[in-house]
């Protein structure tokens, strides 16, 4: 068997002495961090992003993924003990899993994650196993023109799924895009929009741009707004969920699998996405719909699962394709580029130890994950009550001292600040940072995509509706955009980006 | 009754964009456009620079429609704290070494918080000096002095 034999080579990489160390420093590092209250996975990743730069590829993108994931489970513990969740997707966790906390069922809520999260780690890394390959052998036939509408697609995507307005969405791709012109031009050498700037010819850095938009805004957000939380970090005894609760939570923990692989897999679509549907769906499915929100435990391990399966099996369009599926993603791709990997479908056959050995520190971490988090999670309870006074300068002194180390100049420093500014400015006016960074990431491939397309095609646009993959990709991403329009769905979207994001 | 235009959220959103797309779109004049089959260096810029323009007319538009008011009050404060902050710890960093720029740092960025007390801040900068030191210095090699004295160059 083809996947065997590859999975024995990637294990083989995976379980070397090295790589399982950065594979659990990256899940200790991503979850002790994670756990802080106000920290999510971006602002965690784009934190400790330089820490990883001196470590060979394969070393830094399996401690990234564990970092990541590590990340996100600590997201949740924050989400069900404080109400205070790092990101959406964690969003969906505190409905219920706060609720069990109040009733003094922490302990029960915390296993409950984490083994719902262990669950669908596992199943969808298999997916990813087999999956994979096949998403990477159909994308080699893939041309320029297939490429660049698949990522408009993926941008697209991403516009509609974030939460608020559209046109807005839009604008900030756009906006991301422009951003990722910035430098040496690869066809001509001629620097674009780098004003002189010596720093600015190789573009902006770019965790100069996921600090800033992700840390720095966020932190004066959190600083310039008021709320006392209530947190019951005391409560956590008791761990083990009763036999009665193992068995309410099987079969939402499978379904919230299912939905999050799918949805993980196609590009643009977040976590969010999926934890939400995987809520919405145990609350039709439950005899009693009611008691969701009050502290039903399937509405704990339903989207902790879909929440880990989507966040593993976004890795299929990241690593195949070279198109990120979050923002998240797109912090994975720029760490890989300044590795000077190219992604792309090639990956899997000239590094196939870096997609195997991470697929395999995928199932070591995620067991890592479970076995550190069941008996550590008084300790993340107690972190959970680190007062953010003592956290936000903490923040800035990694991002600044990460950002300062990519080319030993203050500039990087200064362009992180601008950016932070510009990040605030954005968020008080209700304009997402997501599709910006997704823009960002893919616009000198979009760009360079369309060139080489048009240089074919002597021209013509017509080469992206005749050859039939960029069509379907090109009519995939219309009718979304249509559905978007019409008025009926559109309601139905506002009410349902409301929900999750209470 | 609908905001002024300072605080309509999405009029200010929509020129913000128009503002970038105009100027992306001006400052990539000064690059060869080429013809659609050898696309030159100033083509996607200028594109995109019009479509932001356009998404940018359209979000004013809206705004002005709906009359969405910025939520909450500006942290101007805190915004303005911060920034000066990283901005002297870049500075500081090229002419007095990490740790003088750390400490600038931390206190500066905790002076933007709600409460402020100096013995808890002095012990936190300490902390953060040994953790950069530790994890920057010695645990990645990075080739910062500690203390410096460099404003001749």
């Amino acid at each position: 068997m083809d996947v065997l034999s590859n999975l024995a080579l990637g294990f083989g990489v995976a379980l070397t002495l090295k790589n399982l160390a950065y594979c659990f420093l990256g899940v200790f590092l991503g979850t002790l961090i994670g756990v802080l209250p106000g920290i999510g996975p971006l602002v965690t990743i784009a934190m400790l992003l330089p820490i990883t730069f001196g470590l060979d590829p394969v070393s830094s993108l399996i401690m990234l993924a564990g970092i990541f994931y590590g990340a996100q489970y600590g997201g949740s513990t924050t989400a069900i003990l404080v109400n205070m969740p790092g990101e959406v997707s964690s969003a969906v966790t505190a409905i219920d899993g706060y609720q069990m906390a109040r009733q003094g069922r922490a302990g029960p809520a915390l296993a409950t994650a984490a083994m719902a999260s262990f669950v669908g780690g596992i199943l969808s890394t298999l997916l990813v196993a087999f999956f994979g390959p096949l998403v990477g052998r159909w994308a080699l036939e893939f041309g320029a023109a297939e490429y660049f509408s698949l990522m408009l697609m993926g941008l697209v995507f991403s516009a509609v799924l974030s939460h608020g307005d559209l046109v807005k969405a839009l604008a900030m791709v756009a906006i991301g895009l422009l951003l990722g012109i910035v430098g040496t031009d690869v066809t001509s050498g001629l620097p674009r929009f780098s004003f002189g700037i010596p720093e600015l010819l190789d573009g902006v850095g770019f965790t100069v741009v996921a600090v800033g938009l992700f840390a720095v805004s966020e932190i004066v957000l959190n600083l310039a707004r008021n709320e006392k939380v209530e947190v019951f970090a005391k409560d956590v005894k008791n761990l083990m969920p009763t036999w009665a609760d193992m068995k309410a939570a099987a079969m939402p923990t499978l379904r919230g699998t299912a939905l999050g692989s799918f949805f993980g897999a196609l590009p643009g679509i977040t976590a969010s996405v999926a934890a939400f549907s995987a809520y919405m769906l145990e609350k039709k499915l439950a005899k009693d719909p009611s008691r969701f929100g009050h502290g039903a435990i399937e509405g704990v391990a339903a989207p902790e699962a879909a929440n880990n399966a989507a966040a593993q099996t976004h890795f299929i369009p990241t690593l195949t394709l070279g198109i990120p599926a979050s923002a998240v993603m797109a912090l994975m791709l720029g760490a890989l580029t300044m590795q000077g990997i190219q992604p792309g479908p090639q990956v899997m056959t000239s590094k196939p130890e870096l997609f195997w050995g991470l697929v395999a520190s995928m199932f070591v971490g995620n067991t890592l994950l479970l076995i550190l988090n069941l008996p550590l999670v008084g300790l993340w309870a107690r972190l959970t009550q680190v007062p953010y006074r003592w956290l936000f300068p903490a923040i800035l002194v990694f991002a600044c001292v990460g950002n300062f180390s990519l080319n030993n100049s203050a500039m990087d420093v200064y362009l992180c600040a601008g950016i932070g500014v510009l990040g605030y400015v954005f968020a008080k006016l209700d304009c997402q940072p997501a599709p910006l960074i997704l823009g960002y990431v893919l616009g000198p491939m979009l760009e360079e995509n369309l060139r080489r397309a048009l240089l074919m095609s002597e021209g013509s646009f017509a080469v992206f509706v005749t050859r039939p993959i960029s069509l379907a990709f090109l009519v995939v991403t219309a009718l979304i955009l249509l559905a978007m329009v019409l008025p009926g769905l559109r309601r139905r979207r506002e009410s349902a980006v409301e929900a999750s994001a209470g | 009754m609908k905001p002024g235009l300072l605080d309509n959220r999405d009029f200010l959103a929509g020129l913000l964009f128009a503002a970038f797309g105009a100027g992306g779109f001006w400052v990539a004049l000064a690059y060869p456009f080429g013809d659609l089959q050898q696309m030159g260096p100033g083509f996607f810029p200028r594109a995109l620079g019009l479509i932001l323009v356009g998404f940018g007319l359209v979000t004013m538009v809206r705004g002005l429609r709906s009359g969405v008011p910025v939520e909450g009050a500006w942290g101007w404060f805190p915004l303005a704290m911060l920034t000066a902050a990283i901005v002297a710890f870049g500075w500081l960093m090229e002419h007095v070494g990490l740790i003088p720029s750390l400490v600038v740092l931390v206190v500066a960025s905790a002076y933007a918080g709600k409460e402020f007390r100096w013995l808890e801040v002095a012990i936190l900068a300490g902390v953060m000096c040994a953790m950069a030191a530790g994890i920057f210095i010695w645990g990645l090699g990075l080739p910062y002095p500690l203390f410096a004295f460099e404003f001749g160059r």
